[in-house]
C-alpha cells in the first residue's frame, strides 16, 4: 500500500475516530451515565459537568503524558543506564561525558551558540522593526526578511553552503576575497570563528521572527509618549532607546528566551554544514551523533540540554500564572 | 503624526537605504541558490551566478582528425575547425593539457619536437609536424558560450534521483501530522478555556512548560517504546510523535485565542439549552478558524523542515526518506560538487513551504503574535 493511501486512511481514521470519540463520549454521559430525563436532573447535569472537561481532555493529555511527560522521567531513567542498556552504572554516563573533550566542545560552543544567536537576532529584528515601521513599502520588507522562517534548516544550510563554498565561482565570500587579492578560504574550516558562521545562518532564519514581534510591540507603545519626548526636544535616538525600548523590554525577553530556546534544540545545521567537525560540535549535534550507537550516553546530553532549559520553563510557568490571576 | 516636527527627520534617506542594504543582504543567498539551480552545470563551475547573465568562458577540448592530415614537402598539416559544423569565437587555445589556454586566437604556437598550431578566432586552425602524425592531437581553446538557463538540473533530480519519492513522502508526513493534533488540541484548548474544573490552573501551568520540553529528551525513551508496541520505524510512529510533539503550542495558542471569544455569546447559548458539545462545534469551531488556521500553518512549517524527527522515527531506507533527510544525508555526500543538483534539490524542498508562507502569512503573523506578546 503506498505510503500516500495509507496516511490518507490515517487521516480519516484519525480525525474521524477524534469526532466519534467526543461524540460518542459525550452522547453516553448525557444519556446513559447521567440521564437528563431521569428522576432528579440537576443533579445529573452537574454530575455531567464534572466529567465532560476531562473527556474533552482526555485525547490530548494522554498524548502530552506519553510523548512529552513519560520522556522526561524515562530519558533519565535510561541514562542511568550503559551502552547496551542492561546495566545500572549511577552516573556513570554523565562522568565519562564530561570527561569527554568532544562534550566540552559541544557545551563550550553551546554556550556560544546561546550568547550570540538570541542577542544578535532579536536586536536585528528590533533594528529591522524600528526601521521599517514608517516605511511606506514597510511591509514588503518585513515578508521579505521574514521569509527564511518559512525555509528548513536543511534548506537554509544549504542555501549558506554556496555563499561560504571554497570556490571563488561558487562561494559569494570567497569571490569578494578574490577581488582584493586574497586567497580563498573554507570559511567553515576556520578554527573558532566557523561557529560564528553557522550561527549567522540561525540569525538569518530568526531575525524575521523577532522583527515581526518586536514591530507590533512597537506598534502597541502609546503615542502620547513619543509626543511628548518630540515636545520636550527627543532626538530619534533618544525616543528610540529612552523611549521605547524600555516599554517593550518584556517582549524582548520573550522573544530573547524563545529564540535561546530554539538554539537548544537546532541540530541540523550543524549536522548539515560540518557534521560536528572542525571543532563545531553542539550539545543537540553531539547527542545524534550517539543517537542509534549509545542511547546511555545520547539521553545523558538530552538530559543536560533539559537542564539548561529548566530555568526558561519555570520562569515561562510563573509569567503564564500571572496573566492568569 | 508624520506631520509633527521632528518625526519626519533627515534620516529618512539613511532608513530608506539601510532597509534597502539589510533586505539585499537577506535575498541574496537564496537568489543565488535560485539561479544556480536553473544553470548548466560547466556555467556553474565557471562563474559565478552573479555573472550568470554574460556568457561564460569554458574550456574545451578537441581531437584533431589524424586522417585528415595532408603532407607537403615534408610538412604534415591538419587544417579545420574547433566548432566542427557549429560556430562560435575562441579567445585563446593552447596545445598542451597543462596549459590549454597559453595563446591569443591568431598567434601561432610553436609546440614540442617543432609542431605548430594556430587557431584563428573564428576557429579555423591549422596544425603542422615536421613528422608524420600518426595519433589525434588534442587542441585545447577557451571559448564564449552564451548563458545557458534550462530545467535540466530539475529533470535530473526528479527522474534519477528518487527525490519524487521523497517529496511524497514528505506530503505523506505532513498532512497527517498537522490535522490530528487541531482536532485533539482544540477540544483540550476549549475545555482550558471555557470549563470550570478543579485543575486547570496546574494544566495550563504544564501546557506553557512542556512548551519547551527540548525534543531530544523524546526520542530515545519514545523509540524504544515504539519497538516495543511494534510500531517500529514506520509513518504512523511519525505521525504520533509530531501529534504530541505539536500539541502543547496548539492547546497554548487554541486557548489563548478562545479565552478571548466573547463570552455572552457562550452563555446565551448555554440558556438557550446548548449543550458544551454543541457550543465547541457550532459556536468556538468555527469562531476560532484564524487560530486554527496559524497552527495548522505552524505545524505544517514545522512538520514540513523537521530532519530531527524524520531521522530517528522513519526507517532509514532510503524508500522512506524525507526530503530533509534526503539532502542532508544523501545528496550532501554523494552529490558534494554537483551545486546544480543540490540546488535544484534545496528548491524543490522549500517551495512548498515558500508559497504557504507568502499566502498565508496574515495567519501565520497573527499565530506568532497570539503565542508570544502576552
Amino acid at each position: 500500500m503506498s505510503p500516500l493511501i495509507q496516511g490518507m486512511l490515517t487521516i480519516l481514521i484519525g480525525v474521524g475516530g477524534c469526532v466519534g470519540y467526543f461524540y460518542a463520549s459525550n452522547l453516553i454521559l448525557d444519556k446513559v451515565i447521567f440521564p437528563t430525563q431521569a428522576k432528579n436532573p440537576g443533579k445529573n447535569i452537574n454530575r455531567a459537568n464534572m466529567v465532560r472537561p476531562w473527556l474533552f481532555l482526555f485525547p490530548a493529555l494522554a498524548a502530552l503524558g506519553l510523548y512529552l511527560v513519560y520522556p522526561v522521567v524515562g530519558s533519565f531513567y535510561r541514562s542511568l543506564f550503559n551502552r547496551s542498556g542492561d546495566e545500572f552504572i549511577g552516573f556513570g554516563n554523565y562522568t565519562t561525558m564530561f570527561g569527554d573533550d568532544g562534550f566540552q566542545t559541544a557545551l563550550l560552543n553551546n554556550f556560544l551558540w546561546v550568547l550570540v544567536v538570541p542577542a544578535s537576532a532579536t536586536f536585528l529584528g528590533l533594528l529591522v522593526a524600528q526601521l521599517t515601521d514608517r516605511l511606506s513599502w514597510g511591509n514588503i520588507a518585513k515578508s521579505l526578511i521574514f521569509m527564511p522562517m518559512a525555509i528548513s534548516f536543511v534548506g537554509a544550510s544549504l542555501i549558506w553552503k554556496f555563499v561560504y563554498a571554497n570556490n571563488p565561482d561558487i562561494g559569494l565570500i570567497n569571490a569578494i576575497r578574490d577581488v582584493f587579492g586574497a586567497a580563498p578560504l573554507d570559511p567553515l574550516q576556520l578554527p573558532f570563528w566557523n561557529n560564528f558562521f553557522l550561527m549567522f545562518i540561525l540569525v538569518w532564519i530568526q531575525t524575521g521572527f523577532a522583527m515581526v514581534i518586536l514591530s507590533a510591540a512597537l506598534r502597541g507603545i502609546p503615542e502620547e509618549t513619543i509626543e511628548a519626548a518630540i515636545i520636550d526636544g527627543a532626538n530619534p535616538f533618544q525616543i528610540f532607546f529612552k523611549i521605547k525600548v524600555p516599554q517593550i523590554m518584556g517582549t524582548i525577553v520573550v522573544v530573547w528566551t524563545t529564540i535561546t530556546i530554539l538554539v537548544l534544540k537546532v541540530f541540523d545545521i550543524v549536522y548539515t554544514m560540518t557534521g560536528g567537525n572542525f571543532g563545531t560540535e553542539i550539545l543537540p549535534s553531539y547527542m545524534m551523533a550517539y543517537m542509534f550507537r549509545d542511547d546511555g550516553r545520547a539521553t545523558a546530553v538530552a538530559f543536560v540540554i533539559m537542564i539548561i532549559v529548566l530555568p526558561v520553563m519555570i520562569w515561562n510557568i510563573r509569567q503564564a500564572r500571572q496573566e492568569m490571576k | 503624526m508624520d506631520n509633527i516636527a521632528g518625526t519626519k527627520s533627515s534620516l529618512s534617506w539613511a532608513v530608506n537605504i539601510s532597509v534597502v542594504l539589510l533586505v539585499v543582504l537577506w535575498l541574496i543567498p537564496t537568489v543565488g541558490l535560485l539561479v544556480s539551480s536553473f544553470r548548466d552545470r560547466d556555467q556553474i563551475s565557471a562563474t559565478g551566478w552573479w555573472l550568470s547573465p554574460f556568457p561564460v568562458s569554458e574550456n574545451y577540448q578537441v581531437k584533431a582528425p589524424a586522417d585528415d592530415a595532408t603532407a607537403d614537402g615534408g610538412v604534415n598539416t591538419i587544417t579545420g575547425n574547433v566548432f566542427g559544423e557549429g560556430s562560435g569565437k575562441v579567445s585563446r587555445f593552447g596545445g598542451k593539457r597543462a596549459a590549454p589556454t597559453e595563446f591569443k586566437a591568431g598567434e601561432t604556437a610553436q609546440l614540442t619536437r617543432d609542431r605548430t598550431l594556430t587557431v584563428q578566432s573564428d576557429g579555423s586552425y591549422i596544425y603542422t609536424s615536421p613528422e608524420e602524425i600518426t595519433r589525434d592531437p588534442s587542441i585545447y581553446f577557451a571559448a564564449a558560450s552564451p548563458p545557458d538557463f534550462s530545467l535540466d538540473n530539475y529533470r535530473t533530480i526528479m527522474a534519477s534521483d528518487n527525490m519524487d519519492r521523497a517529496f511524497i513522502n514528505t506530503l505523506t508526513v505532513t498532512i497527517p501530522a498537522t490535522i490530528i493534533p487541531i482536532l485533539i488540541a482544540a477540544f483540550a484548548a476549549y475545555a482550558l478555556a471555557w470549563m470550570d474544573f478543579k485543575g486547570r490552573g496546574f494544566l495550563i501551568a504544564l501546557v506553557v512548560g512542556l512548551l519547551v520540553v527540548p525534543l531530544q529528551l523524546a526520542l530515545v525513551p519514545l523509540l524504544t517504546l515504539h519497538n516495543k508496541v511494534g510500531i517500529g520505524q514506520s509513518f504512523l510512529g511519525i505521525w504520533m510523535a509530531h501529534t504530541g510533539f505539536g500539541l502543547p503550542l496548539a492547546i497554548y495558542l487554541l486557548r489563548n485565542y478562545m479565552v478571548g471569544l466573547p463570552r455572552d455569546i457562550i452563555e446565551s447559548a448555554k440558556v438557550d439549552g446548548a449543550t458544551d458539545f454543541q457550543v465547541f462545534t457550532k459556536i468556538v469551531l468555527p469562531l476560532s478558524f484564524p487560530a486554527l488556521a496559524s497552527f495548522a500553518i505552524f505545524q505544517f512549517l514545522w512538520t514540513w523542515n523537521d530532519l530531527l524527527v524524520a531521522k530517528v522515527f522513519l526507517p532509514s531506507n532510503s524508500e522512506s526518506w524525507v526530503m530533509t533527510v534526503k539532502i542532508a544525508d544523501d545528496l550532501l555526500g554523494s552529490k558534494g560538487g554537483d551545486w546544480g543538483i543540490l540546488a535544484a534539490a534545496a528548491f524543490i524542498s522549500i517551495a512548498v513551504p515558500l508559497i504557504v508562507f507568502f499566502t498565508m502569512q496574515r495567519y501565520l503573523v497573527r499565530g506568532l503574535l497570539a503565542g508570544s506578546v502576552k
